[in-house]
């Protein structure tokens, strides 16, 4: 108890005088979570959509895959992440490894299959008979899908804050694609980790108090959205 | 004149089974036809046929002597309104419910507004304009729904059983209501029914579907005989 007061204790102080390693981390770590979120978003929203209102061959495959990459290992995508990024990899060229951006596309393939699970489940409590109905009222295929997204916004704000739940919480694929590197790739699930390998207790309770507080207040803003809607 | 509504030789597949075989149905404008049937007659699978949401296997739809699923499904679905057996309301406000289809016929929001509290006012439901759809009861949904298909001044209307889920007093009035709406508007309308009491308010033109096909068409006295309103549980189809 002792060192997570402290560690509390630090947190605030830590804030309160603003310390740059801090706020660099603490920045860094919404920049590259709520982009990853953004870019997860773009995917897994029209992903969910197609397999929520199309039929193919194979359709319960994909969807079985999906659902599958909702429970994907964050070190196993880090891995994968690494392999396709490190200098000998297909795309080394790009010179992505130990940068934000590899820290990015690793939680985007953590956040995206989540984004469209939960997308998919949404659109498909909608009730058939009011896709038929909203067909009959003259909607065109854009009316469509964004009245049938409006009255799944429930459920589709729900995957947003799972997906950004997935990211802003992992470690493994930051550490593996980040490296880790202090001022450039370091974020505060990593940072934490290190600050406990160095046996500075307090310090990783304060990083982790502020992961816990910034994670807080990004899912509270959502929930309120998605809660606003629920009134409408 | 050639009909409004005209289908030929029409047969609808579902699952691998025949569900709908038409051979030919013709509605003239202004005509209201009533479709009675027992459950799994295809009755359902007509109306959203006619209103180009289920192509058929085979034959043709024309509507307004065009022939439908030619890609012009869009087009000729802005120039009709179908009400469904539940009301089927958008998650927005009563208002919005009535304005965002006309929005999306391309209707200027003014005249979607004066529209939408014409309508809601004609159906008794003037004052809900700013409530949820969520919080309406069944009768006032359904009034919604029907206010609803009636601000987009449809060309043809299809009404899919629109009363059944209402108690009786409900659907007397609104039954009522809707055939007063019909004869002003001389709107050539198909008209999904169990409840053949609903049949006189509305009109007297019958057409008797079982097993998927036209089996009977002419004037209630015609089908039901003269005193069919006395007769509850008379099941035409059964002759």
């Amino acid at each position: 108890m002792e060192v997570i007061w402290q560690g509390m204790v630090e947190a605030g102080r830590l804030l309160a005088t603003l310390d740059a390693d801090v706020i660099h981390i603490t920045l860094r770590t919404l920049q590259v979570s709520v982009t990853a979120t953004l870019i997860s978003i773009l995917i897994g929203i029209p992903a969910g959509t197609a397999l929520a209102l199309t039929n193919f061959w194979g359709r319960n495959f994909v969807v079985s895959v999906v659902n599958f990459g909702m429970g994907l290992p964050p070190v196993v995508v880090g891995l994968i992440t690494w392999l396709l990024l490190a200098r000998y990899g297909p795309l080394g060229a790009l010179s992505l490894l130990y940068t934000p951006t590899a820290i990015v596309i690793a939680q985007a393939i953590i956040a995206s299959p989540i984004v469209a699970g939960f997308s998919l489940a949404a659109l498909q409590s909608v009730n058939p008979k009011l896709r038929l109905q909203i067909l009959s009222l003259g909607a065109n295929r854009f009316q469509y899908f964004l009245l049938l997204l409006w009255e799944a916004r429930l459920g589709i704000l729900a995957a947003i804050i799972a997906g950004f739940g997935g990211v802003i919480s992992e470690v493994g694929a930051s550490m593996m694609v980040g490296g880790n590197i202090r001022g450039y790739t370091r974020v505060l699930t990593t940072a934490t980790v290190l600050e406990v390998s160095k046996g500075k207790f307090e310090l990783a309770t304060a990083l982790s108090v502020i992961l816990l507080v910034l994670s807080f207040f990004v899912t509270a803003s959502l929930s309120y959205l998605q809660q606003r809607g629920r009134r409408a | 004149m050639n009909p409004v509504i005209a289908a030929h030789n029409l047969k609808v597949v579902r699952g691998g089974k025949l569900i709908l075989r038409v051979d030919e149905l013709a509605v003239e404008k202004g005509q209201v036809l009533a479709v009675v049937g027992p459950n799994g007659a295809g009755k359902t699978c007509l109306l959203h046929t006619l209103a180009l949401l289920e192509p058929p296997a085979s034959g043709t739809v024309r509507l307004f002597d065009v022939d439908a699923f030619n890609g012009n499904q869009l087009a000729l679905r802005r120039r009709m309104a179908l009400v469904f057996q539940e009301p089927l309301l958008l998650d927005t406000t009563v208002k919005r419910n009535i304005t965002l289809p006309l929005r999306m016929r391309g209707i200027s929001g003014r005249e979607a507004n004066a529209r939408s509290d014409r309508w809601l006012h004609r159906f008794g439901i003037g004052s809900l304009s700013a409530r949820s759809a969520r919080a309406l009861s069944g009768g006032e949904a359904q009034r919604t729904s029907l206010a609803r298909a009636f601000a987009m001044e449809p060309e043809i209307l299809l009404l899919d059983e629109p009363f059944t889920a209402l108690d009786y007093p409900t659907r007397k009035s609104l039954v009522d209501e809707l055939g007063e709406v019909l004869k002003e508007m001389n709107l050539t309308t198909v008209f999904v029914t169990h409840d053949y009491s609903e049949i006189p308010p509305l009109t007297e033109q019958v057409a008797v579907l079982f097993d998927g096909r036209i089996v009977k068409r002419g004037s209630s006295r015609e089908i039901f005989g003269e005193d069919f309103l006395k007769k509850k549980s008379y099941a035409p189809w059964e002759t």
